[in-house]
């Protein structure tokens, strides 16, 4: 197995569960083999300790040296512009979905539930098409 | 605490024999009793004669017992009372109260589009128009065009109300529908034999022209609300359509 996201000083993590779920934070300093120092001034995130279990690791680095301070974490986040590269990600595209999705009102599930309809039956009928022209060539 | 609760400073109006705590009413069956004055009327059933002393003297039978320390004799009632207790005619039933009228949840105003759960029209959506005065039901129509539910009273727990809401200030729903409008009409007339009952049969309910012109009027408003509106092809859909459950949706989890 090739790992590509390591536990490392300025690995940008995503907070799953507990305190700030769905933000995210730079490990600042690694206390022992459970717990990070994390810090996301530019997220909303207090400087503060959490167990790896509660995080997931993103793809993104910021360059910060160990035990950074705040205000230095905060102008290397903003310089990389990792919030604009996170909004663009497939990740954070999915999440918001799941969370528009759960918040729908009947009228507008009933509202998706036509458009699906609507759609899937544009599509079956360009399958019919092509299954139609297929026949033909093949027959002759 | 010692004040009353509410905004207003007054103390909650609670029935005389409320619930002092879970299963625990604060009068006993035989307190309660002699608050009704139920004995009162249990005298007028049976009115008593009034006991002379020779009757008294008559009531007791002397009989001789045996057994050394026993007292020789016994005073039996000549006449026992019967083990089983009469039943009471001519007992007035308490008037039957009328139902506490249920204050409207938060989240159902006038031109909310309710689920109905129960009832021959369960899942359709229907358009709330106004609490009805008195009993507190809910009164709400189809419109009748889009699901044939007509002018109809609902009680609030079998409802769901939805986050979709129509703008019905225009709508004027006519002052007579109210309580009385829909009470149920019942053929109470003189006919007391069981030939003329059987011989009759059901008969059928045709609805009257007042609920047809009262139907219209609402109806026609309203249709008219919803054609205006910027989702009128789904509302027309959707007021259409019943609500059902899919897999992987659970009703605790849905937003409505």
């Amino acid at each position: 197995m090739i790992y590509n996201k390591f536990v490392e000083v300025g690995r940008v993590a995503f907070i799953a569960k507990g305190k700030d779920q769905g933000k995210l934070a730079v490990l600042v300093n690694i206390i022992d083999g459970n717990r990070v120092l994390v810090d996301g001034p530019s997220t909303g995130v207090v400087r503060g300790v959490r167990n790896f279990k509660d995080l997931h690791l993103t793809k993104y680095k910021v360059p910060i040296r160990l035990g950074q301070r705040t205000k230095g974490v905060q102008e290397a986040f903003e310089k990389a512009g990792i919030n604009e590269q996170w909004k663009n990600s497939l990740w954070a595209k999915k999440l918001e979905k799941r969370h528009i999705r759960s918040n729908l009102t009947d009228f507008e599930r009933f509202k998706v539930l036509r458009a699906k309809q609507l759609r899937n039956r544009i599509i079956r009928t360009e399958l019919g098409k092509l299954r139609k022209a297929t026949k033909k060539t093949s027959a002759k | 605490m010692a004040q009353g609760k509410g905004a207003k400073g007054t103390t909650p109006k609670l029935p005389r024999n409320y619930e002092v705590a879970p299963g625990l009413s604060r009068f006993s069956k035989a307190r309660l009793f002699h608050k009704r004055g139920l004995y009162q009327k249990l005298q007028k059933a049976s009115p008593a004669k009034p006991k002379s002393k020779e009757d008294k003297s008559k009531q007791y039978v002397v009989k001789p017992i045996g057994g050394d320390k026993n007292g020789k004799e016994r005073r039996i009632l000549a006449k026992k009372g019967s083990k089983i207790t009469p039943v009471l005619t001519n007992v007035k039933n308490s008037v039957r109260r009328n139902p506490k009228k249920v204050p409207l949840r938060k989240s159902i105003t006038p031109g909310t589009i309710l689920i109905l759960l129960a009832g021959r029209h369960r899942g359709k959506r229907v358009v709330f128009l106004k609490q009805l005065e008195k009993s507190g039901l809910l009164l709400v129509t189809g419109p009748m065009k889009l699901n044939a539910v007509p002018l109809r009273r609902v009680a609030q727990a079998f409802v769901i109300a939805t986050k979709t809401k129509l703008d019905i200030s225009k709508v004027q729903v006519p002052d007579h529908v109210n309580h009385d409008y829909f009470k149920k009409k019942s053929e109470k007339k003189s006919e007391k034999t069981d030939a003329s009952i059987f011989a009759a049969g059901k008969s059928e309910y045709t609805v009257s022209d007042q609920r047809k012109a009262d139907q219209k009027t609402v109806d026609s408003a309203l249709l008219g609300v919803i054609r205006a509106h910027k989702d009128r092809k789904y509302l027309f859909g959707y007021l259409g359509s019943r609500f059902s459950l899919a897999k992987g949706q659970l009703p605790h989890n849905l937003v409505y």
